[in-house]
């Protein structure tokens, strides 16, 4: 694998600890929210100025990890009363204060970012085996959480949050969960960025990559672990692979978001799987025939 | 007969609209009681503020003595107040069984952190099943709850309702929507549920229905309660006649 391969793969594992959180707040739990890449950004900020202070990487990306789940529950806690479209203009409207603040910081370095961090002390390909291994451990949880009560009670707020209520589903604690942990699992992302980056911009933390997220997760099937990884990895590479589509990166995310939404509203995930039921019928078909 | 549910003075404004003017009524505790009256009356209206979906301006509610008037709905619910919607509301992206499931693992999501460490459902399905036998639909158990009919779905939603355990089953118009023979079958059902000691609440415009298993009325009409007795006697009540068909 030569050093482009590397930081590839490492950008695709960092998107896919990215998206599952966005999987967990939108896809498991239902609430739509347009300001990840903000808890993303808190993450890396908050990683790379412990990182300058001389932390090591451990206490760096915890502490990115930690300041954007508080982040995440506080924004959490302010949106219990809106629903629907009125909850993505809100998070959206918190993506953009996120920006405000960041370029008016100087200690955040402003408009010019933050540079020189310093390195993870890994190679190239340990921080790699390092971003893959959190992927992994992000994917396992996210696996667990679908399969258990927790996620039994995610899919009752997703469905319908009134007559979860009627069945004695806690609602507000229960979002709270959903954005305390996928903002933290962004946190881990952003702090996984600002080591492998060593240098950070507002705008890698702008609107168009909180859209890039929600479309990694929307193609990939809302709530689906597989479908929103193998997105993720098609999203990732696609501009590096096709150049010409990298010019138009936005369009193309536009474009998939909006297909996924008209044409499959369940991403992969849903077109997988109604394919696999047609087969089976198809195949049960043919053996009553025979 | 001990009390079991007392509801008073509940008040209820939609804007300038009064929906509910100080109503009170009492449920004893094993009792069948039918909550009627015409459209408009405000019963829908009642079952919502018991169970806190709807904020009332002014109401007192007590659950076997308990003062639930603030809480939120769902601890209302697990103090053991269960409702079911007159238009059904399944949770779409379950099968009927899980439907139920999550209800009777009411115990298990109680707490945001031991919903999140415990994983099996197979003693909640069991238990999913049983409901769904006595309400009898356990034959679509696996299906989506998507695309039933109402004939199910109107019977998943008190198989739901009673996973709950609740003390108190309120019910919103379980039988309409279903043909006559259907709803001779479910109010025979509901009966039945009652014979076995739990508490009934239902609002029904079926009053063929309401005078074969109801044992207590309770008459809404306009916000204002009416008549409160039994059925015989309330439906001699001139008043409900008047409400119900117009003044002579």
């Amino acid at each position: 694998m030569g050093i482009y391969e590397i930081s590839l793969a490492t950008v695709v594992g960092i998107n896919i600890i990215l998206a599952l959180g966005l999987n967990m707040i939108s896809g498991f739990c239902g609430q739509i929210s347009l300001g990840h890449a903000a808890f993303y950004g808190v993450g890396a900020y908050t990683a790379a100025l412990f990182a300058k202070a001389g932390s090591p990487l451990p206490v760096a990306i915890s502490a990115g990890m930690i300041a954007a789940g508080i982040v995440g529950l506080i924004v959490g806690l302010a949106s219990l009363r809106v629903r629907h479209d009125f909850l993505a203009i809100t998070t959206m409207g918190v993506g953009f204060l996120f920006l405000g603040i960041v370029r008016q910081q100087e200690i955040l370095g402003g408009e010019l970012g933050i540079s020189a961090i310093p390195s993870s002390g890994f190679s190239k390909i340990g921080y790699l085996v390092l971003v893959l291994t959190l992927a992994a451990l992000v994917t396992a949880f996210s696996l667990w959480i679908k399969r258990s009560w927790m996620g039994f009670a995610f899919d009752a707020v997703a469905d319908d949050e009134d007559t979860a209520r009627v069945v004695t589903v806690d609602v507000s604690a229960y979002k709270l969960a959903a954005f305390a942990m996928g903002t933290a699992m962004a946190g881990v992302a952003g702090g996984l960025y600002t080591f492998f980056a060593r240098f950070l911009m507002p705008d890698d933390f702008g609107f168009i990559t909180s859209i890039t997220v929600l479309s990694m997760v929307a193609v990939g099937g809302i709530g689906s672990v597989f479908g929103v990884i193998i997105a993720t990895i098609m999203l990732t590479l696609m501009p590096e692979f096709f150049r010409f589509i990298s010019d138009y990166k936005l369009l193309v995310y536009g474009a998939l978001l909006f297909a996924a939404m008209r044409f499959a509203p369940e991403g992969l995930a849903g077109m997988a799987q109604s394919l696999l039921v047609h087969l089976k019928l198809k195949t049960r078909a043919e053996e009553e025939v025979t | 007969m001990s009390t079991i549910l007392d509801i008073r003075n509940v008040t209820v404004h939609f804007g300038g609209v009064v929906a509910l003017d100080n109503v009170s009524f009492k449920v004893n505790r094993g009792e069948f009681l039918c909550l009627i009256g015409p459209n408009g009356a405000g019963k829908t209206t009642m079952l919502r503020a018991v169970t806190g979906v709807i904020k009332p301006q002014t109401a007192q509610v007590l659950l076997a003595g308990k003062d639930i008037s603030h809480l939120p709905t769902y601890k209302r619910a697990r103090l053991g107040l269960a409702l079911t919607h007159q238009i059904v509301r399944p949770f779409r992206s379950m099968s009927v069984l899980d439907n139920v499931a999550l209800a009777a693992g009411y115990r298990r999501i109680a707490r945001v952190l031991t919903a999140m460490a415990t994983v099996d459902r197979s003693t909640e399905r069991r238990q999913a099943r049983k409901y769904l036998e006595l309400v009898g639909i356990d034959e679509v158990a696996q299906k989506s709850a998507v695309g039933q009919p109402l004939g199910v779905t109107k019977r998943l939603e008190v198989a739901r309702a009673l996973a709950l355990e609740p003390k108190v089953l309120l019910l919103d118009e379980p039988l309409a929507g279903l043909n006559s023979v259907e709803a001779v079958r479910f109010a025979d059902t509901v009966a039945d549920i009652n014979r076995q000691g739990l508490t009934v609440v239902m609002i029904e415009h079926n009053l063929g229905e309401v005078l074969r298993v109801g044992q207590r009325l309770v008459v809404l009409d306009n916000g204002c309660k009416i008549a409160d007795g039994p059925p015989a006697e309330v439906m001699r009540n001139p008043k409900v006649r008047a409400a119900y068909v117009g003044k002579e």
